[in-house]
This record gives structure tokens, sequence and C-alpha cells, in this order.
């Protein structure tokens, strides 16, 4: 029986849906376009980690609103979402966002956590974008934080 | 399946499992037997590492991505050995009088609460951090506030050679924070009680318990359990349960106790919560020192909010701006510049808002953003954007916005009009939450009520609460030291009984 944490081996969610996927992340965050092969590797694992101990019904759930991305792309554009020109991809989805309808906004929502969690969780998107906590703190920064004492009970 | 038999088990060992636990372990001197069972494993401490994925997916339940059921609200809580003890940032306040009084709870005062909490206070170490060691995202809302003659206060935290990692809420690498993983569970073992990690509550039965305890996975953080995997029945004189708001009541529903108790799981409150953010033109000191040192509660009353300093990581920050595309990364890519306000929402209870379970026994919470709660959240925006421009921000990130999500310094004055209500669309704007309320709340008989004012379930002698499912409605501050009082009368309370139960 696996535990909260257990990195025992479960069915991977991104690959039956993957060109839609990192069509999503590219245009949620533009910079994944320059992603090498590797960085998409990555972006992917953390997602699949995230979603290691998850529901499986909540895995199918997820591959089902990938696959409705296409569909509704189609209705609205003639062609599924990743065969769009990218400058309407982001109209497209902002049109998910507002929908009228709470389930298709929830929908998208989902999707958008996906793709921010597996850009940005990465190592190498800190660097990016110049996040620099440090488990030492202000030591880390040349500041001597043993003398933090603090300001006496409150 | 296994049989086991303890004297007193304490389901969970957050704020108030915890105390509890050391509330009730001189008990263990006289011969009784007690465990606390906690659902999540116990890390060492050189596995704290602050990297944000890896630690979410092992200190929260669901990686800290529960859903509410309508999937418009993300709910955070801990589930480690030190409960959400291990994931807040230790901010220690007590509640207001009015709260208390509006709570109207037969024989608790907030003189009773103060009493109690005092103790906690002293023994979490609780402080001020130091003002050299105030980085300056704080500072600048403390600057914001002045400017607008706002008053904000400092919060008491309990830390103890805290080295300003600004990781608390992935579980502090420096184990700076006096949680009850640091101080309370500690205690409770060196006095005889047993904590069983990796050991989930499947039901309650009459003086017994079901439980299964999970195998460490292989390369999994936190030790293995005390116990041997496998499903358990464990006979017990006294349950204490103490796992939160969420997984409290739902334990209790899916044991059949909703029948005698009509009140379970309802008056689930949370303090409804988005984080808006400000560009300033040069890089500030903010993923660095204490995040949480100052806060405004002076429109609680009013305008039904209350305003944090906060400084959180990559992906929950990026989560959490309404939004995608270029402007979206635009603020995400300033982060060095950024300034954070935690804007949270004081919520009444709202008869659609419980906790039920679904078919297999799992909680499914139940939550809609009532009038005062989108009232508060807009005007706590509002309230952010004119604190982040008057300590001197470029722009700001509006997530109610009618237009634009970014407003500019310059269009500061018309904040009011860019600010709107109809902005706040459910299932658009991130909003989370994690100061869980409510579901088993503290009043006088089973019509209105889980519980009695000492946590004593109604018409079950064997049976008490003692979490933040207490609180008969919301305490409009950080939760985790009323709770502690709370579960203190509870032990005292099981202390006074136990010749009887014994």
């Amino acid at each position: 029986m696996p535990d909260k944490d257990g990195l025992t081996a479960a069915l991977p969610v991104l690959p039956p849906v993957r060109r839609i996927f990192r069509a999503v992340v590219a245009t949620v965050v533009p910079e994944a376009a320059g992603l090498s092969d590797e960085g998409w590797c990555d972006v992917e694992h953390m997602v699949e980690t995230a979603l290691r101990n998850r529901p499986e019904a909540m895995k199918r759930q997820l591959r089902l609103a990938m696959r409705g991305l296409q569909w509704m792309a189609t209705l609205r554009h003639g062609k599924p979402f990743t065969r769009l020109a990218p400058p309407l991809r982001g109209p497209f989805l902002a049109s998910l966002e507002n929908h009228r309808l709470k389930i298709i906004r929830v929908g998208f929502w989902g999707l958008r956590t996906l793709a921010l969690l597996g850009y940005y969780a990465r190592p190498e998107a800190a660097q990016e974008i110049g996040y620099t906590a440090d488990p030492r703190g202000w030591e880390a920064r040349g500041i001597a934080a043993s003398e933090n004492r603090g300001a006496g009970p409150a | 399946m296994k049989n086991l038999s303890y004297d007193i088990i304490i389901v969970g060992s957050g704020a108030g499992g915890g105390t509890v636990a050391q509330e009730l372990s001189p008990l263990c001197a006289g011969g009784v037997r007690i465990a606390v069972l906690e659902k999540g494993p116990k890390l060492r401490d050189d596995e704290f590492t602050g990297r944000e994925l890896e630690m979410s997916q092992v200190l929260y339940e669901d990686g800290g991505g529960f859903l509410t059921a309508d999937k418009t609200m993300t709910l955070a809580f801990g589930c480690a050995y030190g409960g959400s003890t291990v994931v807040y940032t230790g901010t220690s306040l007590l509640p207001p009088a009015r709260v208390i009084d509006h709570w109207n709870v037969p024989g608790l005062t907030l003189e009773d609460i103060e009493q109690r909490a005092t103790r906690f206070k002293i023994e979490n170490n609780v402080q001020l951090v130091e003002d050299r060691f105030i980085n300056e995202n704080n500072r600048l809302f403390v600057d914001g506030c002045r400017q607008l003659g706002w008053e904000s206060r400092q919060f008491p935290v309990n830390l103890r050679g805290c080295r300003g990692s600004s990781l608390c809420n992935l579980g502090c690498p420096n184990q700076a924070k006096q949680g009850t993983n640091r101080v309370q569970l500690p205690k409770a073992e060196s006095g005889g009680v047993e904590v069983i990690t990796r050991c989930e509550v499947l039901r309650i039965g009459d003086r017994e318990l079901t439980v299964r305890v999970s195998e460490k996975a292989q390369g999994a953080k936190g030790e293995p359990s005390a116990w041997e995997p496998g499903e358990y029945r464990i006979a017990a004189k006294i349950i204490v349960l103490s796992a939160g708001s969420i997984n409290t009541p739902a334990l209790m529903l899916r044991s059949g106790l909703g029948r005698s108790l009509p009140r379970l799981g309802h008056g689930f409150t949370s303090h409804p919560a988005f984080i808006m953010v400000a560009e300033h033109s040069r890089p500030i000191t903010n993923a660095v020192g204490h995040p949480k040192s100052f806060y405004l509660d002076q429109f609680a009353e009013r305008d039904h909010f209350v305003l944090e300093t906060c400084m959180y990581f990559p992906f929950i920050t990026a989560k959490s701006l309404t939004g995608f595309g270029a402007e979206h990364s635009r603020f995400i890519r300033a982060f060095p510049r950024l300034q954070m306000i935690l804007v949270l929402a004081c919520d009444d209870i709202d008869e659609h808002n419980r906790i039920t379970i679904d078919a297999d026994g799992k909680p499914v919470v139940h939550y809609r953003f009532t009038p005062q709660v989108t009232h508060g959240l807009v005007k706590g925006a509002l309230a952010s954007a004119r604190i982040f421009f008057a300590a001197g921000a470029e722009r700001c990130h509006m997530p109610v916005s009618s237009g634009s999500t970014t407003i500019e310094a310059r269009d500061a004055g018309r904040l009011e009009e860019l600010t709107q209500e109809s902005g706040f669309v459910p299932g658009k704007i991130p909003v989370s939450a994690a100061h869980l309320q409510g579901g088993c709340g503290m009043g006088r008989t089973s019509a209105d009520s889980v519980t009695d004012s000492v946590g004593h379930v109604h018409g079950i002698p064997w049976l008490y609460v003692a979490d933040a499912s207490l609180f008969p409605n919301s305490l409009e501050i950080n939760p985790y030291l009323t709770i502690m009082a709370l579960a203190d009368r509870v032990a005292e309370t099981i202390r006074k009984d136990a010749p009887n139960l014994l």
C-alpha cells in the first residue's frame, strides 16, 4: 500500500496528451517555447510527480479537459488547439478563462495550474526569475543571523 | 487485522492533538497508555530542504492541492508529524474579544483563552522579530500603511534561532519554528506518549478505531511508522479527534455519527484569501527574512478583510496571479522587485459551506463565496493596491480588475474605478485558504452544535474533539494559538473525566 509521499510507480498522465499539454504550457508561459527537449522532460516530470498520488479519476479528468480543449478549438476555429497559430491560442484560452460556464473556467484553471507548476517548480525557473531564497537565510547574504534572538517576549 | 488496546487515542498531531498529547502525558506515569495517530510522516531535520514541489508533496494533504467541491478554492493543510504547525509561519495572535462574544459558547471567555494561551506563548518562545531582521517586503507594507494613516501591527511569532530562510510554509529547514513537532510532541513522547506516523484512521466505533498503517515507499522522505504496515483494530477508552476541520468531521461522518449529530460538518469557514503582488523599480529583500511579520486588521469589522505580509515561492506565486501569457510572465520575472500582501476575507458561517463525504468516505468541502466574502476580498485588494502605491510601487497586479490585471502607478488615483466586485469570478480568480475552521462547532446541544464548550461530543461520553473544527464561526485571525488554548481545555476536562472513563 503506497503512502502519501510514496514513490510507487503510477501510470503517467501526460503521454497520451503530450502535444496538447505542451501547446498549453507554451501559451500560458511564453518562455516555455524556448525549452529544449530536456527542459520539456523536466516540465513533464514536475507535473507527473505532482499527480503521482492523486486519484485516477482526477487524472482522467485532466486528460479529458485537454481533449476537450482540442474539440472546443475545432468548434470555434475549425481546427484543434494544437494546430492553431500561436497568436490565436492566447485569446482562445482567455475565452475559456472568462467563460460564462464555471465548469469551463475551472477546467481551464486546472490546466493552467499544471502548466505553471511544470514550468515554475523547476530549479532552472527559480534562477531565470531571480528567486534566491536559501535555507541559510540572512547568512547566505552575508548577514549574521545568529544574532537574531528576537526583540524579547511578545 | 491486528488488535491493540490503549487507554487514550488522539487522532492527529497538529496544534490540537500535539497540545492534548502533551497535557495528558503526565497520566502515563500512572500507567495510562496513550497514543497519537498521525496520517503523515515524521521527517528527519535534514530532510527539510525548502524545495517547493518536494516539500509540498510530503508535508501537505494532496500536495497542497486539495480543492473544494466546485474546484474554485484550494485548501492548504498539513499532513505530517506536527500537522499544520509544520507549515504555518508561526504567527501567534489571540482573537478579538468581539469574536469570542459572537461565538456565544457557554463557559468560554476570552480571559480563559488568554490565560491558557499565555502559557503556550512562553513555551513556544513567542516573540517579535528584531527590527534589523525585518525585510523590505515587510517594511514597505508598514511604510505604505503609515503613509495612508493606517495602523499596521507586528505579528508575534514562535521562533527560536530563526535564520530568515523565508521558507516557513515549506517546513522550516532550520527547525526554528516552534510548532508541536518541535515542542509539544517531543515533550509528550518523553513523558511516555507513543506517536504513530503514517497511520490513517478509517473509522471509529464504540470505543474503538480501525486504522491503516502505510508502508514507507522506497526513496520517500521520513521515518517508517513504528507499527508494521497493515490494518489494526484499536480498543480505546477515550478518543480525541484532532485531525483538523476537514478530516475530523469527515471521520465522524464516515463512522455514522451524522445521524445523531445533525450539525456535524456544518459551520465551515476558512478565511478565503488571495495574493496581491506589486513591482518596485529596484530589487528589495523579499525571499529572505521572516515572510509574515506585519498585518492590518482595522477593516475586519467594517469591510471583512485582514491584510498580512507574505512571500511565496515561484510556482505558488505564479499560480496565485490571475491570467497567463506575457502580462503574467512580466510579474513573475520581476521576482526580486516584488512586494506581496495576502488578503484574507473574514467569512461568516453559511448553511451551504460544510464538510460531507463521498461514496468512498473521503471528505468533500462545499464552499460558496458569499457577498460578504466577495466584498472583503475586493476591498482588501483595493487596500493592498493603495499600500503598494503609497510605498512607491511602479505597478500592481489586480486580480479583480474590470479590465487589465495590471495597474500602473500613474493610475493609482483611479483604483476605485479599476477595481470592481464584478471582477471577482469564481473559477477564474485563484483563491486559497489555510485557516480551516468549524465542522464540529461548540455549543449547547446537538441541535445547535457537535460538542459542548470543552470539546465533549454530545451524547458520546468517550469522544472529544480538540482542533479548529470546534470553532463555531470564523476567528478572523491566524488560529493556532486559539486551537492550543481550546485543546488545553479539552485535556483538562479529560483529566477530570478520566477516573470515570479509564
